[in-house]
């Protein structure tokens, strides 16, 4: 800490805690960022990371202790006085208004005025300048971000944070939804922001991103500051070790040997849809667990919905066990005979309801099953929340607390659990890791391939390379809405997987790294 | 074990979900006393306690309780149904010119067919229930008035229909056990059904709701049928009531139905609400009406007064989280 | 990307419910002077003008609060409330008659800044505020004059409700009206010319500033508009008392129309009700984030068109309740065309 004290912080916490009920969010923090330097925060969720850079940012204030910035103590009432004095973040949870356009977005704020009203050609003259500093002149200033791909909206997003010329810049899982190729791009900015003198604070769950991009980490666990290093003194073990506070051995649980092909329990057959999805064939066998990889926006996500009956106009065939079934709706899907489950991408807004209780959400989608007749049977109601909670080990209070007091590894425990009492035979999971701490990622992991054990045929897509290859059994990589490439036990490596999912062919992509 | 699967929390303390209907019952409470003070002084007797005073107001309310129990359905799905207005009077007129035997079935399905076009734009058109109830509303007007010619139907209603309104079983007026079956129903159906659940679900976020596999259209449709269903039954005893139908007799019903669901702690964006407390806001309501009535208020004031005590009431309870993220 | 071309047809896309709207309006306007005996005539055309100011005034005055998610129930109310007070204070001498107005539109502002502050500061949905609010202004309105009646100076009424020629004759300037320069605007509507300076001078520099953006960043996304250091209490405040001193300009001129005021309850609620007809027909979204008080200006004078279109066929009296009822669910049905357009279910639900 000896080195940041000798360039006085740019931005500096001392003894801040902050509680919520009866949780302690942060106890007594000590943190300090300098000017010119890139600072990752690392830890679970639950570790504090989200309340710390609520309260640099102003959204939150603290119970106790004090914040400096360039040295001068600093007192925010809201996010408005912390964007004023130079401290802009970019949350988790996108702040674009979908209804507005991209220039309006970015110049949101602080927009240039003529005679008091908004100049719409200064704005989108800035608005043009900020996207081509992130690369992004592809995206029209007069869309309205509504109309966008989730990666040009997290683009966007960081366009405007960046346009606001900030001393202390702070993202926050920034990166999840872009592609490797954006996410150079971005990191090439924020390194050239770095070197003129911004301080940057970034959390981000993906190993890799952050030995790209960091000068020193921090680690926090159970809102306590643990240490602070820099980048490279630790290695990955040791940085999860400090995170968990226990060893972790394996990262993925092993793979079955290699065995005949199981019986196909999920079969596509020239299934297509708009422009997303051109003659898909795909088979998972009972036990297996399928990836889906390549580019974000091929079609992955669109694969899963049509599966589960969400899309409309589908062509082609979808057969389970053997028989084909009609999937026009989740109800559909998920009936007794068809069986299929779906984990959606945002548990936020489509796998939970957030306004309900634990039980009620874990319920969701037994209703039929717990009930007799029309009437629920509030006995087995309740024993088929007693085991949900039990199977999956989710840390709740009472099944009766609202289920937006969890962490989001444990919500996202709900979300499996909901869809594991269905007894599915199908489990369809669209990025079910993003955003969650690595504890329950692997607890994640584990239970998927005890599933595929079970019995149930698993299609999984995700961004993280590393969790495509350790979890998977097979994978097939999507471009533009087809199947180029399907890979299968040593063939997938990470390189392959680049080098379909930019549809390049294997020879010449050994001579052309990505 | 503990009873995990309830709506409302465990009766340890005093949940969000049940201070709205204490507080409700609160208010009633005082009404009546204020009311009885100004009796007291006024005439030297306390009238409002009297048993037939307080029976005569729960006739009253009857229908008022019907209607905002179909509307409580309805809004906990985090719509609204404006048609009720027209949906009372063409109940009414359709029942009282059929008559006879199938007077009472015919406004009830007069009711539950207004419900179904409701539920049918709303679920699979995905019009906002809010204008689309409204043309409907229109609709219904613009339909009864070219059948009856604008005048009030001659026909009279039928005995049945006069009995159910006005008559006495036991010693308790008539009506008060129709709304009394009415709000078992809906105890029943919100609380122990699989639809009641689904119908919280919806509320609460419904593409979590799809998602998850519940037959969101259905529900949602089943939903505006009861709800046009329980308007159809409180135009036909309305009917009874005044032994006729006429233009506008629903058009009172409305707004203090949507009132005494608010108050009685339902969220009006849905997904939250107990039907203990819409029963309270009704009594409320026809309370605090009948209280002004004695008290010979102007009808000025007496507007004045409505809209005070739903602005004070809902400034104890019906208030939003701050907007943090 | 960012050719002339492709700008103009993103803008178009993005201004579809507007120029339905328009196109709309001079459809069924055009209609219906092609088929009124004196169709195309300045007699009719400030006859019409004069039907339609007030639900033009209520329409636009309802957008705001629709723009920011939310409805307000107490529109018609506030007309009312304005109404009826115009009636008491408009009349006397040129400066008594100022000031009136004066009062008149602070009293329609006030009330708009009522609803605001019980919505933001009472933190109470906006459809149960209005409703409460709503309640008590009518029984203020009631207060004021039980019973229709009233005393609106003569001048005033006359100039406003006729074209600019009546007022200039009125008031004598432009040489009584007969100044050569003023020809080409004389036969226009004194109240179109309002409507349409009300539109641009009050609602379209409301929606190029910083306040009126904030409106629709609220409506669309709260939590961003908040995160993003948006002045959100202000926002409301102002779309609120904007609106309630919309509303009270249409109370204003519909007791300069009637020359008197009136405290009726079935008219006030038919206003709202019709307000909201006219929003949506406008192309604003009833969730609040699109569309623009323009657009329902076009709502009203549809719906008022449609109702002109009835008196020239002579449609049975006793069908045009029908009608009028099967046009206006029509109407706010075009918008299920989308839903069968939709692939991917999810887009339904917000």
């Amino acid at each position: 800490m000896a080195e940041a004290s000798q360039r006085a912080a740019r931005i500096a916490l001392a003894g801040v805690s902050k509680r919520y009920g009866g949780v302690t969010a942060l106890d007594g923090v000590d943190f300090a960022c300098s000017g010119g330097s890139i600072h990752a925060v690392l830890g679970e969720n639950g570790a504090g990371k989200s309340t710390l850079i609520k309260i640099i940012s102003g959204v939150v204030r603290p119970d106790a202790g004090e914040i400096a910035l360039e040295g001068r103590a600093m007192r925010f009432a809201d996010p408005a006085s912390a964007n004023a004095a130079g401290i802009v973040c970019i949350f988790q949870e996108l702040s674009l208004v979908p209804d507005l356009t991209v220039a309006d977005n970015i110049c949101l704020a602080d927009p240039p005025r003529r005679f008091g009203l908004i100049d719409r050609r200064a704005q989108r003259r800035r608005a043009e300048a900020a996207l081509a500093a992130v690369g992004c002149e592809d995206v029209n200033p007069l869309l309205r971000v509504r109309d966008l791909a989730l990666s040009r909206r997290q683009l966007v997003e960081i366009a405007k944070a960046l346009a606001r010329d900030p001393k202390v810049l702070i993202l926050d899982e920034a990166t999840s939804a872009l592609t490797a190729a954006d996410v150079d791009k971005v990191f090439d900015v924020l390194r050239a922001r770095r070197d003129a003198g911004c301080a940057i604070i970034t959390i981000s769950h993906r190993m890799h991103e952050i030995e790209a991009i960091a000068d020193r980490c921090s680690v926090f666990r159970n809102g306590r500051h643990i240490e602070t290093f820099a980048q490279g003194a630790r290695g990955p073990s040791e940085i999860v070790r400090m995170m968990i506070g226990r060893e972790i051995s394996a990262h993925f649980p092993p793979k079955p040997q290699k065995r005949d092909r199981p019986a196909p329990m999920l079969e596509t057959r020239g299934l297509s849809w708009e422009h997303s999805l051109s003659a898909i064939d795909l088979t998972v066998g009972r036990g297996e667990i399928m990836g889906l990889g390549g580019l974000d926006g091929q079609g992955q996500k669109e694969l899963l919905l049509a599966l589960f009956g969400v899309l409309r106009g589908v062509r082609g065939d979808v057969l389970i066990d053997g028989r084909p079934v009609a999937l026009t709706s989740p109800t559909d899907a998920k009936r007794p005979g068809v069986d299929i489950a779906l984990i959606p991408e945002d548990r936020k807004t489509e796998g939970l309801l957030l306004g309900m209780s634990i039980a009620d959400n874990l319920l969701a989608a037994s209703l039929d099953r717990i009930s007799r007749g029309p009437f629920i049977d509030r006995a087995a109601a309740a024993r088929a929340v007693e085991d949900g909670v039990r199977a999956m080990q989710i840390k709740i209070g009472a099944p009766s607390d609202a289920v937006a007091t969890l962490s989001g590894g444990n919500q996202q425990k709900v979300v499996i659990a909901k869809w594991l009492m269905t007894r599915p035979r199908v489990i369809l999971l669209n990025d079910p890791t993003r955003g969650i701490d690595v504890g329950t990622k692997q607890e994640i992991y584990r239970l998927l391939r005890q599933l595929a054990d079970e019995g149930a045929a698993i299609l999984f897509y995700t961004t993280d390379y590393e969790e495509l290859i350790g979890c998977c059994d097979r994978m097939a990589v999507m471009y533009d809405g087809r199947i180029v490439r399907e890979l299968e036990g040593a063939a997938m490596t990470e390189h392959a997987i680049i080098a379909s999912a930019l549809n390049i062919d294997a020879q010449a992509a050994s001579g052309a790294r990505a | 074990m503990t009873d995990a699967v309830q709506d409302a929390a465990p009766r340890r303390r005093l949940s969000p979900e049940d201070r709205p209907v204490v507080i409700a019952a609160g208010f009633v409470l005082a009404i009546l006393a204020l009311g009885t003070a100004y009796t007291l002084w006024t005439q030297g007797t306390a009238t409002l306690l009297s048993p037939t005073y307080l029976l005569q107001q729960l006739q009253v309310g009857a229908f008022l309780g019907i209607v905002a129990a179909g509307m409580m359905l309805v809004i906990l799905l985090g719509h609204i149904d404006l048609s009720v207005p027209w949906t009372i009077a063409a109940s009414a007129m359709t029942a009282t010119a059929v008559g006879g035997p199938f007077a009472v079935p015919v406004g009830l399905a007069v009711g539950m067919g207004i419900g179904l076009i409701n539920g049918c734009g709303v679920a699979y058109l995905r019009i906002p229930s809010m204008i689309f109830t409204l043309g409907v509303n229109a609709v219904a007007q613009g339909v009864m008035v070219a059948q009856t010619g604008g005048f009030a139907p001659q026909t009279a209603a039928t005995p049945l229909m006069q009995y159910l309104a006005v008559g006495k079983i036991a010693g308790l007026p008539a009506a008060v056990f129709v709304w009394g079956v009415v709000s078992l129903g809906m105890v029943v159906l919100l609380g122990r059904t699989a639809m009641g659940r689904a119908i919280y679900m919806i509320g609460a976020r419904e593409a979590a709701a799809y998602l998850a596999g519940v037959p969101t259209r259905r529900v949602i449709v089943a939903s505006f049928m009861l709800c046009g269903a329980a308007s159809g039954l409180a135009g036909t005893l309305l009917a009874g009531y005044s032994t006729k139908a006429y233009q506008g007799m629903g058009d009172a019903y409305l707004l203090p139905a949507i009132a005494a669901v608010v108050i009685g702690g339902t969220h009006i964006l849905g997904g939250r609400g107990r039907y203990l407390g819409t029963l309270v806001g009704v009594i409320l309501i026809v309370l605090l009406n009948s209280v002004l009535s004695i008290m010979q208020m102007p009808e000025a004031a007496r507007q004045v007064i409505y809209g005070s005590v739903i602005i004070a009431m809902l400034l104890v309870y019906g208030r939003n989280d701050k907007v943090t993220q | 990307m960012s050719g002339g071309f492709a700008d103009l047809r993103i803008r178009a896309r993005q201004s579809a419910g507007l120029l339905t709207a328009i196109g709309l309006c001079a459809a069924l306007y055009l209609f219906y002077n092609l088929n009124h005996p004196r169709g195309f005539s300045s007699a009719v055309l400030i006859q019409n003008s004069n039907e339609a100011f007030a639900l033009a005034m209520v329409a636009m005055a309802q957008t705001l609060p629709v723009l920011l998610g939310g409805i307000d129930l107490s529109v018609g109310a506030v007309l009312t409330l304005v109404n009826v007070a115009a009636s008491h204070v408009m009349n006397g001498g040129p400066l008594d008659m100022a000031l009136g107005a004066a009062l008149c539109m602070g009293l329609g502002a006030a009330c708009g800044f009522m609803n605001g502050c019980v919505v933001v500061y009472g933190r109470i949905q906006p459809i149960i505020a209005t409703l409460a609010t709503g309640a008590i202004y009518m029984g203020v309105a009631l207060f004021l004059r039980p019973s229709p009646g009233g005393n609106v100076d003569a001048d005033l009424s006359w100039a406003m409700t006729n074209d600019l020629f009546e007022m200039a004759a009125t008031y004598g300037f432009a040489g009584n009206g007969e100044a050569a320069w003023f020809r080409p605007f004389a036969a226009l509507p004194t109240p179109l010319i309002l409507m349409a300076a009300v539109a641009a001078l009050v609602w379209l520099p409301f929606a190029r500033s910083v306040t009126g953006r904030t409106v629709y960043a609220i409506g669309s996304n709260e939590g961003a508009a908040y995160m993003s250091g948006l002045p959100i209490a202000r926002a409301k405040l102002a779309a609120f008392t904007l609106g309630g001193f919309l509303a009270g300009l249409g109370g204003l001129f519909l007791a300069l129309q009637t020359s008197s005021g009136a405290a009726d309850v079935p008219q006030a609620g038919a206003y709202t009700l019709n307000s909201l007809a006219a929003v949506v027909i406008g192309g604003t979204s009833l969730l609040g984030g699109v569309g623009s008080a323009v657009g329902s200006l076009f709502g009203a004078l549809v719906l008022r068109a449609i109702s002109f279109n009835f008196r020239i066929f002579e449609v049975d009296p006793l069908l045009q309740p029908l009608i009028e009822g099967m046009v206006l669910l029509a109407a706010v049905s075009l918008g299920a065309v989308r839903v069968l357009r939709v692939r991917n279910t999810l887009d339904l639900f917000r």
